[in-house]
């Protein structure tokens, strides 16, 4: 992000934070995300329609991993997260955290999931 | 296209002890908050999955007992990943239309920011269609856990698109009206951060409801 002020002497954190703004992917990575993308929805909806996987243990796991991963590319590349200032990271991830943590906690309370078989 | 990297040359703004856009910290402060809000409701999802007492289901058909009527599984894997597609693209026709802003290529803004709202509104178009469908269908909000919970978590959802899609339509104007430059570029930013993150609950919701069984 372009900034009409100089920065301060000693603020060579901000200085850096500001600069980190300015880099934003490439076209070329934005098609790739977007194919990337595309062929991880395929993938979930192909092991939807394979009952040998649907009935394996591997099932939930491998669709969670598959979930996270898109998740993950679009935060960091559409949203720029991966080059963005360190407080917008922790402003996202922070609460993203505590939402994951609470969710796994009330599954477990509710019997939803168990580490016991 | 140019394949150079995309630059980001937001409009200056003024002096902040941290050295950013105060209105990009409250769009990430509110993103935050918006995590969790989509967790509670993901959460209470996941808790009553699989209790409810009576149909329809959402993966297998059920019987009821007392009239025999037959009510199939309900929801409909092809129709959800094409508008998982339809939202998926919208996320890039986004980041394009940021990029035109950025160059100021007023003809390319106008065109990605049509296709982003094109998008967003077919997803809300495929919502309807389901939503319709499941009524028909016998699941309403009301007849059982899986449809309390299912309506609530993506109606909000779409609720959500629904703002996204008004605030591109705005900005589509704008530009028709003024064009956008550079110096609006942080509020086609912001706007493209809430489109990416309603995109990310998708995600998380295309799986953890319709493909997890």
């Amino acid at each position: 992000m372009a900034v009409e002020h100089s920065h301060p002497t000693g603020a060579e954190a901000a200085a850096h934070e500001a600069h980190a703004e300015d880099h934003h992917p490439t076209w070329k990575t934005y098609k790739w995300v977007a194919l990337i993308l595309f062929v991880i929805t395929v993938a979930e909806v192909w092991a939807y329609y394979i009952p040998a996987l649907v009935a394996s243990r591997a099932f939930v796991p491998s669709l969670l991993i598959m979930s996270v991963a898109k998740f993950a590319i679009v935060v960091l590349f559409y949203m720029h997260l991966k080059y963005d200032a360190r407080l917008f990271r922790a402003l996202f991830y922070g609460p993203l955290a505590i939402a994951v943590i609470t969710v796994v906690a009330l599954l477990f309370l509710f019997g939803q999931i168990s580490l016991t078989s | 296209m140019a394949t150079a990297a995309i630059e980001h040359h937001d409009a200056p703004h003024h002096h902040t002890s941290t050295g950013l856009d105060n209105t990009k910290i409250a769009v990430w402060a509110f993103i935050g908050s918006e995590c969790l809000f989509f967790m509670s409701l993901i959460s209470t999802y996941l808790i009553y999955k699989g209790r409810s007492l009576v149909g329809p289901l959402p993966h297998e058909p059920w019987t009821d007992p007392a009239t025999g009527q037959t009510f199939k599984a309900i929801l409909n894997i092809p129709v959800t990943s094409a508008s998982t597609f339809v939202l998926l693209m919208s996320s890039l026709f986004m980041v394009l239309a940021h990029s035109a802003v950025v160059r100021s290529d007023r003809k390319y803004s106008k065109i990605w920011l049509a296709m982003t709202a094109l998008a967003g509104t077919t997803f809300l178009g495929f919502q309807a269609f389901e939503f319709t469908e499941f009524v028909h269908a016998g699941l309403t909000l009301d007849r059982n856990l899986f449809g309390s919970t299912f309506f609530t978590l993506t109606g909000f959802h779409g609720a959500h698109v629904t703002v996204g899609v008004i605030w591109l339509i705005t900005l589509l104007f704008i530009d028709i009206k003024r064009g956008l430059g550079p110096r609006d570029a942080v509020n086609v930013d912001i706007c493209a951060l809430y489109w990416h993150f309603v995109d990310v609950v998708w995600i998380a919701i295309f799986t953890l409801v319709y493909l997890i069984q």
